[in-house]
């Protein structure tokens, strides 16, 4: 069974795949032609309406069946709860087209693999509210976390907060030194909340900035992934060396430039005249910005059409498969942050 | 101008985080003081923030381990910075398991406080947390703009109710007005009004009991030839009421508060380590 979605700007992608042993009892029977798969959608509201309430359903469902009625196109959740009472529920479902994300994580540069419970007490010290982060592999084997700050602007009135991960603290660690990428952190603390609670290590597969980032849950009976899209990063796509991304990512230390003698020695001589040389207080004189310029437009879409094949990959999903959920990788990468998952066309 | 200062031990890193959640409850932006024995949250009464004046003093030997500060100049050996509280709060929220936390005045890209916290983790290193709050350094020309307000000429001076008790009924009056009534006696005697066109709704509290104050030149303020029973009232907003109320977090050793008849209300928290002040000025 796979469960699948996509949000609607198309930056992230999560696909869950449950074997037949994840569930009591499984049965594919057919679908309305023999050998065809079912594939449908449902309204997710309708769907999260039935499990709304988890400590409810985890003190009184017994039982859940879930079937597919394709002659009335409905979609039935079954709950069996105690003292003899049923819940059904009949979910409207429209056939779709496969949705699939275009992915190759073998082709991949940097992984890296942590018990959840790591990653989700390091997002913990970001604002719940943080959109983008930054994930990185610094100086001295040190894996970091920094929540991105958009614009110049903003830059000298956010707050920025960095988070160092020892290597030793993950199971995995095989990462370009100096590789960095930026992804939307609200879309993954659902995946990270689901994977402390069922205790499974969480792999994370990126490449360089604009590639999509893959998190990973694997189990016996479960395979997840979760593909974000990353931020792209013009100027270090011009094949800097890496030395210089090593730059932007100082490891803490206990002496930092501390040039505020000169600072303040600039700001009192301006009491005298308003010397336009001197940096007005309270406003700040601008940070430099990291040499990444975030180029969140979507752009060139037909571009990019004609780098992705329109029609579907060849790989199918059978019902009952474990197997990679990886297709034939597309190289080069997707200079912006957009489609990833395009919806394919017609039979196969 | 430097500054840097480390925490270690936990009881007091958890004092030192509840009183930034005070201030982050009652100032978006404020000014800190650094001086070589006290930190102050400072609000100045302009008309930005309301007319609302607020003054926070804690002595640093209580909460810090190490704390060394050199200043402007020598004859000015203080600094002042312009924070967002709430940043300050943040980033100790998370550091309630740290090892050590330190706090240091940095001017990389633009002037910070860099708070980082060391963690304690499961791999041979600790985890650090390093945040960057953006501030702004306040020349010593505008130094004046910070000074301690003086205690107003009140009219009644009375010890506040249980705080939590003054919370709650505050917040239902919240709902019905949008501002609400002080007045107090000198027979210890407080009410707590709101009026509408629909509804009138007073609580009274009795046997709170006046602070002495005992005048500097001897001779009485008017405070003393006061009727015992005459209340002197002032009418406020509501909601900063509500937000001071709100923002406490330990019961202080004494609460009081100030009334100069429909003029402004001081109020008064002492802790053991920390006092605020707060002014709210009447409405018009």
């Amino acid at each position: 069974l796979s469960l699948r979605a996509v949000n609607s700007s198309r930056s992230a992608f999560a696909s869950f795949l449950l074997a037949p042993l994840f569930f009591q009892l499984y049965e594919a029977g057919g679908g309305r032609h023999d050998g065809e798969l079912c594939r449908c959608k449902v309204l997710m509201k309708s769907f999260l309406g039935v499990f709304r309430s988890l400590p409810s359903l985890e003190k009184t469902v017994e039982k859940c069946l879930i079937l597919l009625k394709p002659r009335s196109s409905r979609l039935v959740v079954q709950l069996h709860c105690k003292h003899g009472v049923t819940k059904t529920h009949n979910l409207a479902f429209q056939e779709c087209e496969r949705l699939q994300a275009v992915f190759d994580t073998q082709s991949y540069s940097s992984s890296l693999c942590a018990p959840a419970r790591v990653l989700a007490d390091a997002v913990v010290h970001f604002a719940p509210t943080l959109a983008e982060v930054t994930l990185g592999a610094g100086p001295g084997d040190k894996i970091s976390l920094r929540n991105y700050v958009e614009d110049e602007a903003e830059a000298n009135k956010t707050m920025v907060t960095e988070l160092w991960l020892a290597e030793d603290e993950f199971q995995a660690v095989a990462v370009t030194p100096g590789s960095q990428i930026t992804f939307c952190l609200k879309e993954l603390r659902g995946l990270l909340t689901f994977a402390e609670a069922s205790n499974l290590p969480l792999t994370i597969h990126y490449d360089v900035p604009g590639r999509p980032v893959v998190f990973t849950l694997d189990d016996a009976v479960l395979e997840v992934h979760l593909v974000l899209a990353t931020l792209s990063d013009l100027e270090s796509s011009l094949q800097r060396p890496p030395t210089n991304n090593v730059s932007n990512l100082a490891a803490p230390s206990d002496d930092f430039a501390d040039d505020l003698e000169s600072y303040m020695i600039a700001l009192e001589t301006s009491t005298d005249q308003e010397a336009s040389g001197v940096p007005p207080s309270p406003t700040f004189p601008l940070r430099t910005q990291r040499p990444a310029e975030s180029n969140q437009e979507e752009e060139e879409e037909d571009e990019d059409e004609a780098a992705v094949p329109g029609t579907p990959p060849h790989k199918k999903f059978r019902s009952l498969f474990f197997g990679s959920v990886l297709t034939p990788g597309e190289p080069g990468p997707a200079p912006t942050q957009e489609v990833l998952a395009e919806d394919s066309e017609g039979e196969y | 101008m430097r500054f840097r200062a480390k925490i270690v031990d936990l009881a007091c890193l958890n004092h030192f985080s509840r009183v930034t959640n005070t201030i982050a409850k009652l100032a978006r932006t404020c000014t800190l003081r650094l001086t070589a024995r006290k930190l102050y949250f400072i609000l100045s009464d302009k008309v930005a923030n309301g007319g609302v004046g607020m003054w926070c003093e804690l002595c640093q030997g209580n909460f810090f381990d190490e704390f060394q500060m050199e200043g402007v100049a020598a004859e000015h050996n203080e600094i002042y910075l312009e924070i967002v509280p709430e940043n300050l709060s943040r980033a100790l929220k998370t550091a309630q398991s740290a090892k050590a936390v330190k706090i240091k005045l940095t001017n990389k890209h633009c002037p910070c406080l860099r708070v980082a916290v060391e963690l304690p983790s499961l791999s041979s290193s600790s985890r650090i947390v390093t945040h960057d709050i953006p501030v702004g350094v306040i020349p010593r020309r505008l130094w004046n703009d910070f000074r301690e307000p003086s205690v107003p000429d009140f009219d009644v001076s009375i010890y506040l109710p249980a705080l939590k008790t003054m919370k709650s009924v505050v917040e239902r009056m919240k709902n019905l007005s949008n501002s609400i009534v002080i007045e107090a006696n000198l027979s210890g005697e407080m009410n707590l009004k709101i009026e509408t066109d629909l509804v009138c709704v007073t609580t009274h509290f009795k046997d709170l009991g006046n602070p002495p104050w005992a005048s500097e030149d001897g001779c009485q303020s008017s405070a003393q030839d006061r009727d015992l029973e005459s209340m002197a009232e002032a009418c406020i907003d509501i909601k900063k009421l509500q937000q001071l109320l709100a923002g406490q977090q330990v019961n202080p050793t004494k609460a009081l508060c100030n009334i100069v008849s429909k003029r402004i209300v001081h109020f008064v928290l002492l802790h053991e380590d920390v006092s605020l002040q707060y002014f709210i000025p009447a409405l018009a």
